[in-house]
């Protein structure tokens, strides 16, 4: 995983859910990556898909991901080019979702602190996120969950576990 | 020092003494669930690079979000879901038509007090009504429990909600949940595990708990749990084969938060679009149109529910510009509920009957909505886009509620029909 990344930022409110991430109408008829990513944050923002950059950064605020469990909606996010999510709190299966496909994700409240289009830097070493508004901390990641984001997901983690080349 | 359920039932998991919040164990689950997102986890399987599950009989595998298939893709999904139950010998398999899986596991013995259960299912939490520690996880993670036949857990922080006071007349558990969550709002147990307790709940059948408990999910909740009494060992005699062993809280446990409730004077709740927390009094929303009502999903689609639509339905008709859809969680609610009378008295009151399932609460098939159309349902969710368009809003009561909406054609508080 990066230690430090920088991109721009989409901003979004509290209690985003998974519909709105990815709607459950497509939650058995799309296997394809690639195909999710065109529905992302479809009910949510529909400019998105078009503009998002590789690199970008979600920011939000509080409940990022409640609802479903679809993991859809952290694959389909992943695939659009996002880099990271920062929230001031993620639904728990969501956030679970994201560490097991290996997607960075930041506990804090840098959505007080910048708005969409603009950017800010992740210093996953240091703890901080730097805004045009200031400096965020948020705390480290358990070790367990850190093994899994350094394996590149958990597919890749249960392999190692597992001891298969 | 006293322990929570939650702290109880994983330290004894995970072989040691006592756990504190925070704390990550691993554990080795009773049971894992799957469902129609079985055809994706297996892919998912195959990419660890292992040829058997660890222990085909931790699999319980329903059918429930799509069935029958309403296409050839869905198709495809539930053969593979097939081909994958037979290569791996995995025996608890519940073709299309069993019902929802969260009321098909603990009515085939796969819950029971104390249990250990993971779903790919948000709503996994519902099994906490018997006793049991539940929890939602994604697909990876359940191709992950597939593979190794463990599971790594964060020790949740607890809440403990006590209700008391004897429920009005017409108002059931739905409404007392959608009460709560509207004052704890969707993350209020965010992470947490949620005790249900206090002589409201005692008194309460295992199916009214089970609404509780399924729709803690809605506030953020890890797992629910409500104490097992008699009632719990009622319900699961002759299904459970296995012994247990009760898991009960220590009285002097501590606890993130406690929160008291008396509902002796609560009022049928609604919950207005677009989250589950945006709730107020039915009376507040009278004479607001429908075009659909919705009977039925894992959170009121038991005997009980459709017991309380009939109740009111029976001997009228639909107001004729509504649609009503009625949906038994399982193939067991749907003979008990042909059996008593109930299913003639929905269908002769204009409801269309559908096959045990989940039917539209997700949006895919048996009843979506078109733009500008309002649904009032007794599911879970009615989050934008949820059941069709995202033009459509979705309001969710309880079966009362939404059979006395159905009636008037409007918003209705079902204790003025």
């Amino acid at each position: 995983m990066e230690t430090k990344i920088t991109g721009r930022v989409w901003k979004y409110g509290d209690d985003v859910n998974t519909d709105v991430i990815f709607p459950g109408k497509y939650t058995y008829s799309i296997s394809d990556p690639k195909e999710m990513a065109q529905h992302a944050l479809e009910d949510l923002d529909p400019t998105f898909v078009a503009n998002v950059q590789p690199g970008d950064i979600i920011v939000a605020g509080k409940n990022w991901g409640c609802g479903s469990s679809r993991e859809q909606a952290v694959v389909c996010l992943k695939e659009a080019g996002v880099g990271a999510i920062v929230a001031h709190s993620f639904a728990r299966i969501y956030f679970r979702n994201c560490i097991n496909h290996a997607l960075p994700i930041v506990t804090c409240d840098a959505a007080d602190g910048v708005e969409s289009g603009q950017e800010i830097t992740i210093d996953f070493a240091a703890g901080t996120v730097t805004t045009p508004a200031g400096e965020y901390t948020f705390p480290p990641l358990s070790p367990e969950v850190m093994a899994i984001l350094n394996a590149g997901g958990l597919i890749p983690h249960v392999r190692q576990q597992l001891n298969i080349e | 020092m006293g322990q929570t359920f939650v702290e109880k039932v994983l330290a004894r998991r995970a072989g040691l003494d006592s756990v504190v919040p925070g704390q990550i164990v691993t554990v080795r689950p009773d049971k894992l669930l799957t469902h129609d997102n079985t055809a994706a986890i297996s892919r998912q399987f195959r990419k660890i690079g292992v040829d058997r599950v660890a222990d085909p009989n931790m699999n319980v595998i329903v059918l429930d979000h799509v069935t029958p298939a309403a296409n050839e893709t869905y198709a495809t999904n539930h053969k593979i879901t097939r081909e994958f139950v037979a290569e791996q010998g995995i025996s608890a398999f519940y073709d299309i038509g069993e019902g929802i899986c969260h009321q098909v596991l603990p009515e085939k013995g796969h819950a029971w007090p104390g249990a250990v259960i993971v779903g790919s299912d948000s709503h996994t939490p519902t099994y906490g009504a018997f006793g049991a520690f539940s929890a939602g996880i994604g697909r990876t993670e359940a191709a992950a429990v597939m593979a190794t036949g463990q599971i790594w857990l964060r020790v949740p922080e607890s809440l403990r909600i006590v209700v008391s006071g004897k429920l009005p007349a017409q108002v059931s558990a739905k409404d007392v949940i959608l009460h709560i969550i509207g004052d704890l709002r969707a993350d209020g147990a965010n992470y947490c595990s949620v005790e249900l307790t206090g002589e409201t709940i005692r008194h309460m059948s295992v199916a009214s708990r089970m609404v509780l408990t399924n729709m803690a999910a809605e506030m953020g909740a890890k797992n629910s749990v409500v104490e097992p009494d008699d009632k719990t060992h009622a319900w699961l005699q002759g299904r459970v084969m296995n012994g247990y062993e009760e898991i009960h809280a220590d009285p002097d446990a501590t606890y993130e938060r406690v929160i008291e409730y008396d509902v002796s004077g609560l009022l049928p709740q609604v919950a207005r679009p677009h989250t589950v927390d945006n709730v107020v009094a039915v009376k507040e929303l009278a004479d607001t149109p429908i075009n659909q009502a919705l009977i039925g999903t894992c959170t009121n689609g038991r005997l009980e529910d459709l017991e309380a639509a009939a109740d009111i339905l029976r001997g009228q008709h639909i107001a004729s510009n509504v649609r009503l859809l009625v949906l038994p969680a399982s193939r067991e609610v749907l003979l008990a509920a042909i059996e008593r009378g109930i299913v003639s008295d929905l269908v002769t009151a204009g409801a269309t009957l559908l096959n045990p399932g989940c039917g539209p609460c997700l949006g895919a098939h048996e009843g979506c909505m078109a733009p500008g159309e309002v649904t009032i349902s007794t599911a879970n969710r009615n989050f934008k886009g949820r059941m069709g368009s995202k033009e459509a809003l979705i309001y969710l009561g309880s079966p009362a509620t939404v059979a006395a909406s159905a009636l008037t054609g409007v918003i209705t508080d079902p204790r003025e029909v």
